[in-house]
């Protein structure tokens, strides 16, 4: 193999090692978003519960109750898929993505608790899915 | 304000510790549990949550809070200091966007 085919192979392997982790970090923001609603829904049935939730029933909640449970483990994985991905990727890349966690929020509390969405919302999360986009594109990189 | 500032701060820190953390991991269970900078990288991602939410129970005026944003401008600076990640014309508009984009909707949800 010549040198410069060696440099273009390897060029081709690192491209698809930043596709993977900026693909990673993609599904990170969507569990990330999901385990957020989870722990939100399980703080409120806490709060339902416990006259005045401390440090001690909050402890104890991410045990006892399923929502703050599964919201937990899901923030685990998604930690884990963070990890994973900086270790192929660019943070200054990399970082500014997760902020597609907001957007799958603002969807999710849209669909299942049918808060409003106002126009300043809305334009927020057209601007970071717009920088989103950009930072996706081949010469951001 | 300073626990808002401070807190992205911190929060920004951590994401650097986690990518050199990520550097050292290879297949054997040892270099997942002697990896400090993991360890204090997922610790400093927790409290700078923690600094968020004593922002808005000590009363912060939330309109300080889409500072928050500025953990994007901290984390910018660490990528260029420590790993010496090129950005490029494109990295700054898309970190922009995003930043103005987050700064506002902080703004809109209070």
């Amino acid at each position: 193999m010549s040198t410069s085919t060696l440099t273009a192979s390897l060029t081709e392997e690192s491209d698809a090692r930043r596709r993977r982790a900026l693909l990673l970090v993609f599904f990170c923001t969507l569990i990330g978003a999901v385990s957020q609603i989870l722990i939100k829904t399980g703080a409120t049935v806490l709060a339902r519960q416990v006259a005045h939730p401390g440090l001690i029933s909050a402890a104890t909640g991410m045990f006892t109750n399923p929502w703050l449970f599964s919201g937990y483990a899901l923030y685990g994985v998604s930690a884990v898929l963070m990890v994973l991905a900086l270790r192929d990727g660019e943070l200054s890349l990399l970082y500014p993505v997760i902020a597609l966690t907001y957007v799958w929020v603002a969807l999710l509390s849209f669909v299942l608790f049918h808060e409003s969405v106002g126009t300043l919302k809305m334009a927020s999360i057209g601007l970071i899915v717009a920088g989103v986009a950009v930072l996706g594109r081949k010469g951001a990189r | 304000m300073v626990l808002v500032v401070t807190g992205s701060f911190i929060g920004s820190f951590g994401a650097v510790l986690l990518k050199a953390g990520a550097g050292r991991l290879s297949r054997s269970i040892q270099s997942v549990i002697t990896n400090w900078q993991l360890g204090v990288g997922v610790f400093a991602y927790g409290l700078s949550s923690v600094f968020f939410v004593l922002a808005n129970t000590k009363g912060e005026l939330t309109i300080l809070y889409p500072l928050v944003s500025l953990g994007y401008l901290w984390t910018l600076l660490w990528a260029r200091m420590f790993f010496h990640e090129p950005l490029t014309k494109f990295k700054f508009l898309g970190i922009g966007l995003i930043l103005v984009g987050v700064f506002f909707l902080k703004l809109s949800s209070g």
